[in-house]
């Protein structure tokens, strides 16, 4: 009847994880509760679960991201703690808990954090830059949004009802095979990661679909704000590359649950095949994230340094090679299997080409600031700390390019130290510098500057203490994923990274500080006018939050820099354009496809690692009778009268009219 | 570090006093060596065999072409965050300034002229220390076939017919040809101060050359994570003079068990157990009946909570 499933399969005999688990639990079952008792249930599905808004989609990705960033972010206290103690003793996490952290911290970090990170600000920003008034497929969007959180609730049950992976955050064969990894926990991962991705490959094809097909009058591809640009390139990676990850990952299960031979051992499986095939998918996977976070410091150091982007055509050209770039790379993630020099030599040189469109982009912000006036908000504090770390990441990322440096630092520490050193360094500063940017227009207010700096120092210093050791410990010989060591070296520098990991947990301590002190100060930080940063593109031309519909009328594109042109030409007439005529808006329905959808998803995926066939098909086809319905459905749109949308276009205008004349008079 | 076998008390009453002071002796000492050797910990920074050597100049080489670039333009972000701040009356202000050709040739010329030079060093290394190249010497290679096991090393030395667990022994300044598999999952095959490391695969063999220039104790790992045993892959890597290199053949010759089909299946099932011995004998072609799986892989954990099924367990 439940397959697999019975109450031995909670660890009741590891107090670790199920004190964890308990805790989890007690604060979500506090937080329905209080919602609950507060009557917001309603509101909640009706504004947001519902919600097929971009905006709000994007917010709720970008919500995800910052709860299981806390997830992940236990997982590497956990491991710092345990390699600092665990010098010629066993620590305090046995092996078999230990594994399954560090596969858990890859997996959630990179899938469930850094992803919908990224596509959480892509999704509120990038229908906004392009002056249009939604995604292509809305509803598709909030499908994908809430199979991405199926994937992350999978992962995160696996940590009470039986185990998640111990093989890594890549399951490599034959670890991962039947023979080798007979628990739930690969099953775990891997579902989870199936189910999430086609939510990834959905946003891909979504995001692709809304830059090349949707903008306002006048946005032409060479006027897209640079954000645009790294949208349309990491989308295009997904939609080329998350196949791959789907089909390896479907190979692996046919293993495990048909009895299939791609990657076993035996009956002439290749282990080989299953490394070229996952980092296929993997090489570009890191450009998939970097791109979005390259785009935010391009419109984050224009912004802050008052001045356009430097060599925008160049820009766009570094990025669409690295796009291209991307995926001639996958060999250099095992120069150590034994390829021949030839092979191993040009995806060296190969990998070393990426560095050049990258450096570009590197000296064109430099050259940005040239000549500007740089004000140190927040967000261009988190794009210098990532032009001066990720210049260290991509040195050290360029010296393992090298096949015989590779040879001795391959899978060390020092590999670690490098890929943090650009994750964290690039796609996670990236992230910050865009929650800390597009917040008051998201919320109508900004976020608390103090207490944001202090975040950005604990985040800057946290992360060289504890990652410099982490190189210094690789050129010592010290691999990945260690359980415990018997070398008194290496044991100081594990100290040290320990002490890293702490100083990082002040700046999130510090993150979250800064939200609740934001929220209760909201009505001294609220920003009026739409505008707070004197921005450039046009989602500042919208009041903050902004309406559903974004614009009143699609606004008229006429030069790069579409908004700035547009508030030079009203700071010259000293008037605003003429007020537009206002005409009912179309947007499209609420839908509870996306979360329904979702809910049977998960069912599915844990009677698939439980082995319960009936509730298998069960799921299955209430996931597919959802679809039928919602393709069933009459009406699409809702329409926003001539009215409503007059009296929100009057006020922001009011606003703006406002500002103007505050800063004629002030002139 | 190698503390613990440096020496074992003799046979004897008398002796095994005797003994107990050189132990304590030799202990105090190990002791000092492993905290001389703490000093200059960075193994891969202080080779000790001609590819390890070569490998670390061309990091070091590598890293000196990239500092040269990398280190002026973290000065010039810093530099220029602070001169172009927004209360700097002093700075120039180019509100417009978003275009210079001059510049943007540079921004492309200098990544790519870095790039053409750390190409070749790469092209050229990657040649020159290709694993499964012979090192030149005018010694004939000694033989080693290494196997990973669930999680321990066997090393066969088929020409010498005897093989150990755990513990390698090499002759110094002679170059060594490895020859290595997998029983079950992958590893790698490390020892950092020696040099490459490279994959360990079941039903495949990959080649791999190293040699130490110079007697000593250095420590060999599995690089590549293996499963709940993974971090006691590690073992000692005696290099020693040629003379004790044939002493300790002869020695190993008379004692211990033999190395069969039937103890190497026995030796191939999951164990945490990594103390280091010696087999007297090693059965001819065994590593090639491992390679092609006439001897069949590692049979993977057989206990579990509830069962294997749910959360497998390794047995100690």
């Amino acid at each position: 009847m439940l397959g697999k499933l019975s109450w031995e399969a909670i660890p009741f005999d590891q107090p670790i994880p199920l004190f964890a688990a308990a805790i989890v639990g007690a604060v979500i079952l506090a937080v329905l509760i209080w919602v609950a008792l507060k009557g917001w249930i309603p509101y909640l599905w009706r504004e947001w679960i519902t919600s097929v808004d971009h905006k709000r989609i994007g917010i709720m990705y970008t919500l995800l991201a910052m709860v299981m960033l806390l997830r992940g972010f236990t997982d590497a206290i956990m491991m710092r703690s345990q390699q600092a103690l665990a010098y010629r003793s066993g620590g305090y996490l046995p092996p078999e808990h230990y594994d399954q952290i560090f596969s858990a911290h890859g997996t959630l970090m990179i899938f469930f954090v850094a992803m919908p990170f990224m596509i959480g600000l892509m999704n509120f920003v990038m229908p906004l830059q392009l002056g249009i008034r939604d995604v292509a497929f809305p509803t598709l969007n909030s499908v994908s949004l809430w199979l991405t959180a199926t994937g992350a609730l999978l992962v995160n049950i696996s940590l009470v009802v039986g185990e998640f992976a111990r093989t890594g955050w890549l399951p490599y064969p034959p670890l991962s095979e039947l023979t080798y990894s007979p628990g739930v926990g690969v099953d775990y991962y891997l579902w989870a990661l199936q189910i999430s991705g086609v939510g990834t490959l959905l946003t891909g094809v979504n995001f692709v679909t809304t830059v090349l097909k949707l903008h306002a009058p006048g946005m032409t591809y060479m006027r897209m704000p640079m954000f645009c640009w790294t949208t349309l390139a990491s989308n295009l990676l997904i939609v080329a590359a998350f196949p791959i990850l789907t089909a390896t990952l479907a190979m692996l299960l046919l293993d495990r649950y048909l009895g299939f031979h791609f990657f076993t051992n035996a009956a002439g499986g290749n282990v080989m095949m299953f490394m070229n095939l996952i980092w296929a998918w993997g090489h570009p996977e890191v450009y998939i994230l970097i791109l979005p976070a390259f785009g935010i410091f391009s419109e984050v150091i224009s912004t802050f340094s008052g001045k356009p982007l430097f060599g925008y055509r160049s820009m766009v050209m570094a990025t669409m090679a690295i796009c291209m770039l991307a995926f001639t790379v996958w060999l250099h993630h095992f120069f150590t299997m034994g390829a021949g020099p030839d092979v191993n030599a040009i995806f060296g040189i190969a990998s070393m080409v990426i560095a050049v469109p990258t450096g570009v982009k590197v000296f064109n912000w430099l050259f940005t600031m040239y000549g500007g006036r740089v004000v140190y908000a927040t967000p261009i504090l988190w794009s210098l700390g990532f032009m001066v770390t990720f210049v260290i990441g991509g040195m050290t990322g360029v010296l393992l390019a090298v096949p015989p440096a590779d040879f001795v630092l391959h899978n060390s520490l020092f590999l670690v130290a490098h890929f943090h050193n650009v994750i964290i360094g690039g796609v996670l500063f990236g992230g910050f510098a865009g929650y800390s940017y597009w917040f008051p227009k998201a919320f109508g207010f900004r976020l608390h500057e103090g207490l944001g700096k202090a975040a950005f120092w604990c985040w800057v210093i946290g992360f060289y203490l504890a990652f410099m050791p982490l190189y210094a410990l690789g050129l010592m010989g010290m691999t990945r994923r260690m359980q415990h060591y018997d070398v008194p070296a290496w044991h100081p520098w594990l100290l040290v990274a320990g002490v890293g990991a702490l100083v990082i947990l002040a700046g999130i301590v510090l993150q979250i500080a800064q939200l609740a002190v934001s929220i209760r100060r909201r009505e001294a930080l609220r920003d009026v006018i739409g505008d707070p940063w004197n921005g450039r593109s046009l989602e500042w031309a919208t009041p903050s939050p902004p309406p559903a519909f974004n614009f009143p009328i699609l606004p008229r594109v006429e030069g790069a820099e579409a908004y700035w042109g547009i508030k030079q030409r009203a700071i010259a007439q000293a008037r605003l354009g003429e007020e537009p005529s206002y005409a009912p808006i179309e947007i499209p329905r609420n839908s509870a496809t996306g979360f329904i959808c979702a809910f049977f998803a998960t069912f599915m995926g844990f009677a698939l690692i439980w082995h319960i066939w009936w509730l298998v098909a069960l799921a299955a086809v209430g996931a597919y009778a959802t679809f039928v319905v919602f393709a069933w459905r009459d009406r699409v749109d809702e329409i926003i009268p001539a009215e409503t949308v007059a009296r929100i276009d009057r006020a922001n205008r009011d606003a703006r009219l406002r500002a103007l004349a505050g800063a004629q008079a002030a002139s | 570090m190698g503390a613990k076998s440096n020496g074992r008390p003799g046979p004897t009453g008398i002796r095994r006093r005797k003994g107990s002071l050189t132990v304590r002796v030799a202990r105090g000492s190990a002791v000092a060596a492993s905290l001389g050797l703490a000093a200059c910990q960075p193994a891969v920074l202080d080779p000790q065999g001609v590819v390890g050597i070569a490998e670390k100049t061309i990091l070091i080489d590598s890293l000196a072409i990239m500092l040269a670039i990398v280190v002026p333009t973290i000065v010039a972000t810093l530099g220029f965050a602070w001169w172009f701040r927004a209360s700097n009356t002093r700075a120039t202000y180019l509100p417009a300034w978003a275009y210079s050709g001059r510049i943007e040739l540079i921004v492309w010329g200098i990544p790519l002229l870095v790039i053409t030079l750390l190409g070749g060093v790469a092209w050229i290394g990657s040649h020159q220390l290709d694993p499964a190249k012979p090192l030149a010497s005018s010694t004939p290679p000694v033989e080693i076939q290494a196997v990973s096991l669930d999680w321990r090393w066997l090393f066969i030395y088929p020409n010498e017919r005897i093989a150990t667990v755990n513990e390698l022994v090499v002759p110094a300044g002679v170059p060594i040809h490895f020859s290595l598999t997998s029983a079950s999952v992958m590893n790698a095959f490390f020892i950092p101060q020696l040099g490459s490391m490279i994959y360990t695969m079941n039903g495949m063999t990959t080649q791999l050359h190293l040699q130490a220039d110079t007697p000593g104790t250095y420590r060999g790992l599995s690089s590549h994570y293996s499963g709940d045993g993974f971090s006691d892959m590690h073992f000692q890597v005696r290099a020693v003079p040629a003379e004790a290199f044939a002493g300790w053949v002869a020695a190993t010759r008379n004692a211990g068990p033999t190395l069969d089909a039937a103890s190497y299946t026995a030796l191939a099932k999951q164990s945490l157990d990594s103390k280091p011995f010696t087999f007297r004998a090693a059965e001819p072609g065994l590593y090639q009946q491992i390679v092609t799986q006439h001897l069949p892989p590692g049979p993977g954990p057989q206990a579990g909570r509830p069962n294997r099924t749910v959360s497998p367990r390794t047995e100690e």
